[in-house]
């Protein structure tokens, strides 16, 4: 099961709010290349995943990915700050608000909402690591396409940590790829 | 019936967290009552001394750091309870 810490992974802070960013950081939130999309495509292979190597990364991704939804969650909440409908609205945030508020929704950075169908899940789990790879990969450049659209250097340290991560996630599930590949040649399978 | 002893220890456990989930759920809208924070209290007293009988005896209950896991790396093992039902 599942239970909440009252930390942050890492640290999250903002030189000053910024709508514009607040409104790219979506892809992050509720995107296809999101930390949401990232937690629950790993989590719901866990019970599929065939050995305990391969069902422990899976699980241990998932879960530190529900975290970086957290932070990337606070990180777009700092930077909407108090805004009014107005400068929302020149943000291109005017729809958002209409329908949300100031509040976080899983939508993407222009406010397509988050659907299943950016993530799979096999019972192959050969399938399932390989597409986690292309994930990692895809939340990397995403990331780096966000520290682009940036010049405040807090927001830009938050999000190369965000980057860092995804480039060690792509090396973990490589290695689990690499042990399932090695358990199922051992054994004659079709 | 056979009998095992870690399904019960596992048993027990998830009844005193039970516990603890309800009553914190409650004192979540109820701070001030507090018969409720003496059985909150208890229940996580009960809970954790069983967390770490379970720790010593079986192995490590949770990721990222909250277990320490003595001698060798024990997480991957098995079995695993999204798998057994337990
Ligand atoms: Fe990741």
């Amino acid at each position: 099961m599942w239970v909440y810490v009252k930390q942050l992974e890492y640290p999250v802070r903002v030189s000053r709010p910024d709508l514009e960013m607040a409104k790219n950081i979506f892809a992050q939130f509720g995107g296809p290349d999101s930390e949401f999309s990232a937690s629950w495509r790993y989590l719901t292979q866990a019970w599929i995943m065939p050995s305990g190597v391969a069902k422990s990364i899976v699980i241990d991704i998932g879960t530190e990915e529900l975290a970086h939804l957290e932070m990337v969650g606070t990180m777009i909440d700092l930077l909407l700050g108090d805004a009014t409908p107005e400068q929302m609205d020149k943000a291109g945030l005017g729809a958002h608000y209409v329908e949300h508020g100031r509040s976080l929704f899983l939508h993407d950075a222009a406010g397509v909402p988050w659907t299943s169908s950016y993530v799979q899940a096999h019972d192959d789990p050969i399938t399932n690591l390989r597409e986690n790879m292309a994930a990692e990969q895809k939340a990397r450049t995403t990331y780096e396409h966000l520290i682009c659209k940036t010049n405040d250097e807090q927001v830009r340290k938050t999000l190369a940590w965000l980057r860092e991560r995804e480039v060690v996630h792509f090396q973990r599930f490589g290695e689990a790829l690499d042990r399932v590949q090695e358990r199922m040649s051992r054994r004659p399978h079709f | 019936m056979a009998v095992n002893p870690v399904a019960d220890l596992v048993r027990e456990m998830q009844t005193w967290h039970f516990v603890a989930l309800e009553l914190n759920l409650f004192l979540d809208t109820h701070p001030a009552n507090r018969r409720a924070l003496e059985d909150y209290n208890r229940a996580a007293r009960r809970f954790r001394e069983l967390w770490e009988r379970y720790e010593r005896e079986v192995g490590p209950l949770m990721d990222h750091g909250f277990s320490e896991s003595p001698g060798e790396w024990q997480w991957p093992k098995g079995p695993w309870p999204i798998n057994t039902g337990m």
